[in-house]
């Protein structure tokens, strides 16, 4: 990152998306700005796993948390967008955030 | 990780692994390859002949909303000739199908395709929510089932059209192949895996045009055309979410993503073992009420998308139904192999002459068809202040049935009335 200076980076400025009825888990809202810092506690990057941690603990006020995250990933039959890919193509929870990222989870649980 | 180019055009990045192979397409080759799939689907098993009018059972979910939106573009693409509609079912759920009902009808514009929507409350007098203010949640979703079958039927009679396709997906018939392996209901395991149901006697055939399409390449397709869909669960089904058989499902594609259409498969191979005329004995397990193998693209919680909960009342359901249904339909099974042995313990069904429901006119081979048998219950415990204004019992009755009668149509199908019997959401 072209700001990532020594001791100052910048915080990492993402948006959320959640559809297919995801969003009735997340306030009724599609989208949510995300706030992340630009590096952990250990000094690595926050990756898909650490954002499922912070959407779990800061944005979702939903108690059925079984319905989005199953043994600490994605619910199986809800997918991940990546800027619009597959998460599977970008190393799936792995990934690590980029600024202006959108990341989209759409449930394919919901009648059709 | 550095992008892949796209395993067709080898040029743009692909965004999307198909899990039925792992191939990673682009967007616009994605797109291409899933109309290209459903176009063989329909040429292969000749599901339509130009000209024909076809019904969309249209909810506004994602199924059906790509399905119309596919059956849209292969039309125009390869002139089919098909004379194309959205039918859709208003159950009366304030706060569910009302919103749903509106992406429908923005489809219907997007889509240039005329709409007919069919409520339950001029059909039968009752909306869902007021049969559940009288029944309570627990169990509405029978009625809503069996309510639901007679209504796309009627609906598509009113417009006098006998094809009604739906937007089942592969998902789904994998799932119903699950439920019924586990139920031992080779018969309906059978039925569910065919892309078209009718029979002989059938009026309206259904037939399900998405039937090899992955629920997430359908969700994938829509995010990618950008299509206009609704998603929330029916309110009066939220446990339907969390079905137990739709997160085996869910799991063993998460393991290994072709399972589901292998399963698609095994269903198919093992259907074109059962035997073309099988009635079973005992419980009469084939008629469970359940409408996995026919839901229609409407309710959350269709498609076996059932809950343990679901599979309990299920069974109770049954039960409730052995008594009323001990003189009741055969299983007429469409097509498949017609000299096979019977399975030891299994019976040529008897057949038996459909007639018509002595209230509505509707097909059944009892006195009395099931939605209104159904509707008998409801109205015999109309609260209170709706009998004081003069109406008995007899007349609530007969002013429901007569409104029913205007839509009386000429429905003779041994399999609709099956369905119809089956229904359970």
């Amino acid at each position: 990152m072209a700001d990532s200076a020594a001791g100052g980076e910048a915080s990492i400025l993402i948006t959320v998306e959640f559809t297919g009825g995801l969003e009735m888990l997340f306030s009724n809202e599609r989208k949510h700005p995300i706030v992340l810092p630009p590096r952990l506690d250990d000094g690595s990057r926050p990756n898909i796993t650490y954002l499922l941690q912070h959407l779990v603990e800061h944005v979702m006020r939903d108690q059925r948390k079984a319905l989005f995250i199953m043994e600490d990933n994605v619910r199986p039959g809800i997918l991940v967008l990546i800027n619009d890919t597959d998460w599977e193509l970008e190393g799936e929870e792995k990934y690590e955030l980029q600024q202006g990222d959108n990341i989209v989870f759409v449930s394919t649980l919901h009648g059709g | 990780m550095a992008p892949t180019a796209c395993f067709n055009c080898q040029q743009a990045r692909a965004v999307i692994i198909r899990p039925k192979n792992r191939h990673k397409l682009c967007r616009a080759c994605f797109l291409a390859i899933f109309e290209t799939e459903v176009h063989e689907t329909i040429t292969g098993t000749n599901l339509f002949y130009p000209g024909e009018r076809v019904a969309i059972g249209a909810s506004g979910g994602k199924d059906s909303t790509v399905l119309a939106a596919v059956l849209k573009t292969l039309n125009e693409r390869y002139n089919y000739g098909l004379d194309l509609c959205l039918l859709s079912i208003d159950e009366g759920i304030r706060g569910y199908r009302d919103d749903s009902l509106e992406t429908v009808k923005r489809n219907a514009v997007q889509y240039e395709m005329p709409l007919e929507i069919v409520g339950y409350g001029e059909l039968y007098g009752w909306t869902m929510d007021q049969v559940v203010e009288q029944v309570g949640k627990k169990g509405n979703c029978t009625y809503c089932g069996v309510f639901r079958r007679q209504a796309l039927d009627r609906g598509a009679a009113r417009l006098g059209i006998k094809h009604v396709v739906t937007g089942h997906n592969a998902d789904d018939v994998a799932e119903t192949v699950m439920m019924n392996l586990l139920r031992g209901d080779l018969p309906r395991l059978s039925r569910g895996t065919k892309i078209v149901t009718d029979s002989d006697a059938s009026d309206i055939k259904r037939s399900k045009p998405l039937k090899y399409a992955y629920e997430k390449e359908i969700v994938l397709y829509a995010h990618h055309r950008q299509l206009d869909y609704f998603s929330t669960e029916c309110i009066y089904s939220p446990e339907a979410f969390r079905g137990s058989a739709r997160t085996l499902i869910k799991d063993l594609e998460k393991i290994r993503p072709s399972s589901i259409l292998d399963i698609v498969k095994s269903g198919e191979d093992m259907a074109a073992l059962v035997p073309r005329n099988v009635s079973q004995n005992g419980k009469g397990s084939q008629r469970v009420a359940a409408g996995e193998d026919e839901a229609t693209g409407g309710c959350g919680s269709q498609n076996g998308r059932s809950s343990g909960g679901e599979m309990a009342a299920m069974e109770q359901q049954l039960n409730e139904n052995e008594t009323a249904e001990s003189h009741e339909t055969e299983i007429r099974l469409p097509a498949g192999p017609t000299s096979q042995k019977l399975p030891k313990g299994g019976k040529v069904i008897k057949k038996q002459t459909m007639g018509h429901c002595e209230r509505c006119g509707y097909i059944s081979s009892q006195r009395i068809c099931k939605a209104c048998t159904l509707l008998d219950g409801l109205n015999r415990n109309r609260p209170k202040t709706a009998i004081e204004v003069s109406v008995g019992m007899e007349d609530e009755e007969s002013s429901t049935t007569l409104m029913r009668q205007m839509e009386r149509t000429q429905l003779t199908s041994a399999e609709m009335l099956k369905k119809n019997e089956d229904e359970h959401v």
